[in-house]
């Protein structure tokens, strides 16, 4: 490592948080300012994510070695923190940046206006996922986490309100639960390996003995309780529905992101440390990633179909997502093949570009006045509104003979029309994302486990059904709310700012774009599996360096190098 | 040594755990806190048990590490302690403001019928 350090790559986790700092100097009310440098850190950190990317693809395909390492402070390898570079990282980073953009442009509209220092907040909350993403330390995670929850907390109550404020205390409090057993596992993954690099845990639990072995899977399990209450698997998801439909919609939108995380940790740590070489670890906790990802499937299926809600709808969904994943997940640990995991990855960003358009688009179509909350009604309007509400009844609109159909506005048949491809690509209709990414999975599943076997696993069998299910249940929920939103309902349509559709818009674009380029973003997600299906090359690569350590003892643990024990040590 | 340490911690666990579980607000903060001091106390006890040993060495010449407590986890500590002490904080103002705007110190923002 003699070349210059690559510094592009602490770029995304800086560019916000300096962004996020520079606000704090000016006062609240200057919003547009904010406004204007909170887009040029987001731009800012898309340029770098795509540079990133570039570098992680180049890497793959010229000298073979995947990754791209940044040593801070350039402590030597096992000893100090790094950050690393592969694709997945530059991948999720990139995910972040296009998902920050639009959810930005949104809380324009108003909602920045509700509350104090949504601008910083949301900076802050970004480094902390983009450090959760890059870093390659698992305590340097922990504090990433922090960062990021610390953020989403400010996120989640802004706006305030009895709701917000209710559903926040549940939240705050699941969250600070969920470090704990983060931190519990941090610390017996220390006490049993004695090292937090996780590239160096991966070396030392292939070689580990049988009594810390039971103590380090004691540690997988606090871990992946943490992070599994992030990634919001079956029975410790029930935070999330109330938490998200309570959160103001652009928060609600870039936390879509926040439960990525959580999968983007299981995926990362799952496959590299409980992966296939790690002896007699190998596998451990597969079985409860496939049948807990599973059942979250189901969960999220009924929810969706079973809340009126739209926000509701929004957080079970995200749920479905969640769990599509992570079934994958589970079947990659136990050897489910590089396709599976690659239709995977696709799915996965897909979908969370999905659920983030679902959660900007909520709001909008649920308004039921014709109001518009972003600048709240002078006193003397609200006289005025009353006149202009719809009754239910009929009965006090008898002089009103305009036709139903011309008041349906451009922007709200824009909005139906959103809505209705953001149920599509939810529900797995083709040419959407979804149905792409489902596909994939199902074909990496079958063709791998036909050629292999002849027959399909009952488990995957299983699996199949409910990726088919959950989407016919997010169709038929999302669907009956449509018509009776957009169709069955009379009245005025409520106002609506092009600044909120022109972010939903954005995200459809990119959702049309990844269907259109399918095939580059499959061959990426499946270069991506394929790397992650091969820890040791990761491991190698990161620990490069740490290897020449090993082999040169420290010079000074030489005895005729003098003197006996200080007496400091005392 | 082991024994209290290994007490300690259990005791400040479980009466977190077990405050953690109950409706009122107050005590869900109480518990949080005491289940954070028996975590900063079990990352402490990762590093092995010392008497008596610093942390921190001295430069150059013959250093023998048995002699000297592991450093690093009194540095998590540190870290977790001062991160675990802010997000209390927050909690605590969201638990007044909750407080507040429900009018009861009920978790859920309600008495139970």
């Amino acid at each position: 490592m003699g070349a210059a350090p690559h510094h592009m790559i602490i770029a995304p986790i800086l560019i916000p948080l300096v962004a996020g700092a520079i606000m704090l100097f000016y006062n609240d009310r200057n919003r547009q300012t904010k406004l204007v440098l909170g887009l040029v850190a987001v731009g800012l950190m898309f340029l770098s994510s795509t540079e990133l990317m570039n570098d992680a693809k180049s890497l793959t395909d010229s000298d073979g070695s995947v990754v791209q390492l940044y040593r801070l402070g350039d402590w030597p390898v096992p000893v100090g923190i790094v950050l690393v570079l592969d694709r997945l990282s530059a991948m999720m980073v990139m995910l972040t940046a296009l998902l920050a953009g639009p959810s930005l442009v949104y809380a324009a509209a108003g909602w920045h206006g509700k509350g104090q220092h949504y601008h910083s907040m949301f900076q802050f909350l970004l480094a902390g996922v983009n450090g959760a993403f890059l870093t390659g330390d698992l305590f340097n995670l922990f504090v990433f986490f922090e960062v990021m929850l610390a953020a989403s907390y400010g996120l989640m109550l802004h706006g305030s309100g009895p709701e917000r404020v209710k559903a926040g205390l549940h939240y705050i409090a699941v969250n600070l639960t969920a470090s704990l057993f983060f931190l519990i596992g941090v610390a017996l993954v220390y006490g049993t390996t004695g090292t937090l690099n996780m590239a160096d845990i991966a070396r030392t639990v292939a070689r580990m003995d049988d009594a810390p072995r039971l103590l380090f899977h004691a540690a997988a399990g606090f871990l992946g309780m943490a992070f599994l209450i992030k990634a919001a698997i079956w029975p410790l998801c029930f935070w999330l529905p109330p938490t998200y439909s309570a959160a103001s919609p652009p928060a609600a939108a870039i936390m879509a992101i926040m439960t990525k995380v959580g999968i983007y940790v299981i995926l990362r740590l799952a496959l590299l440390i409980l992966g296939p070489e790690a002896g007699a670890s190998a596998g451990f906790g597969a079985p409860v990633l496939m049948i807990g990802g599973i059942l979250t499937m189901g969960f999220g299926m009924i929810g969706v179909l079973g809340t009126g809600e739209l926000g509701r709808k929004g957080g079970y969904l995200a749920i479905i997502s969640s769990g599509t994943v992570l079934t994958a997940v589970g079947f990659a640990q136990a050897g489910g093949g590089v396709e599976l995991l690659g239709g995977a990855l696709y799915y996965l960003v897909g979908s969370t570009a999905a659920i983030s358009a679902f959660f900007l688009i909520a709001e909008p179509v649920t308004r039921d006045d014709s109001g518009d909350p972003a600048e709240p009604a002078p006193e003397g309007a609200v006289a005025v509104a009353e006149r202009w509400e719809w009754t239910p009844m009929g009965l006090d609109t008898v002089e009103d003979t305009v036709d139903p159909a011309s008041m349906r506005t451009v922007s709200w048949m824009t909005m139906a029309i959103c809505f209705a491809l953001i149920a599509a690509m939810l529900a797995g209709l083709p040419p959407l994302p979804g149905f792409i990414g489902k596909f994939a999975i199902l074909r990496g599943a079958v063709s791998r486990n036909i050629a292999l076997s002849g027959e399909l696993p009952v488990m995957l069998w299983i699996y199949s059904a409910m990726l088919i299910l959950s989407g016919l249940g997010a169709l038929i929920a999302l669907i009956r709310f449509g018509m009776r939103r957009f169709w069955a309902e009379q009245g005025p349509a409520p106002r609506i700012l092009a600044l909120e559709i022109a972010p939903v818009l954005a995200l459809l674009a990119m959702i049309l774009l990844l269907s259109v380029r399918a095939d580059a973003v499959l061959n990426y997600t499946r270069a991506t599996a394929m790397a992650l299906l091969q820890p040791a090359t990761y491991r190698e690569a990161v620990l490069k360096d740490a290897a020449r350590l090993d082999a040169t003892p420290p010079q000074n643990l030489d005895p005729q190098a003098g003197q006996p024990l200080p007496e400091g040590a005392e | 040594m082991e024994l209290i340490l290994a007490l300690a911690i259990g005791i400040l666990t479980s009466s977190g755990v077990w405050l953690l579980l109950r409706p009122r607000s107050y005590q869900v903060i109480v518990g949080l806190c005491l289940l954070a001091y028996g975590v900063n106390l079990f990352i402490f006890s990762m590093g092995r048990l010392y008497v008596g040993a610093a942390p921190i060495m001295p430069k150059g010449g013959f250093v023998d590490p048995t002699a000297y407590a592991d450093p690093l986890p009194q540095a998590l500590v540190l870290t977790a302690i001062v991160i675990s002490f802010a997000t209390t904080a927050l909690f605590l103002v969201v638990m007044i403001a909750a407080r507040g705007i429900t009018g009861t110190d009920h978790v859920d923002g309600r008495e139970r019928d």
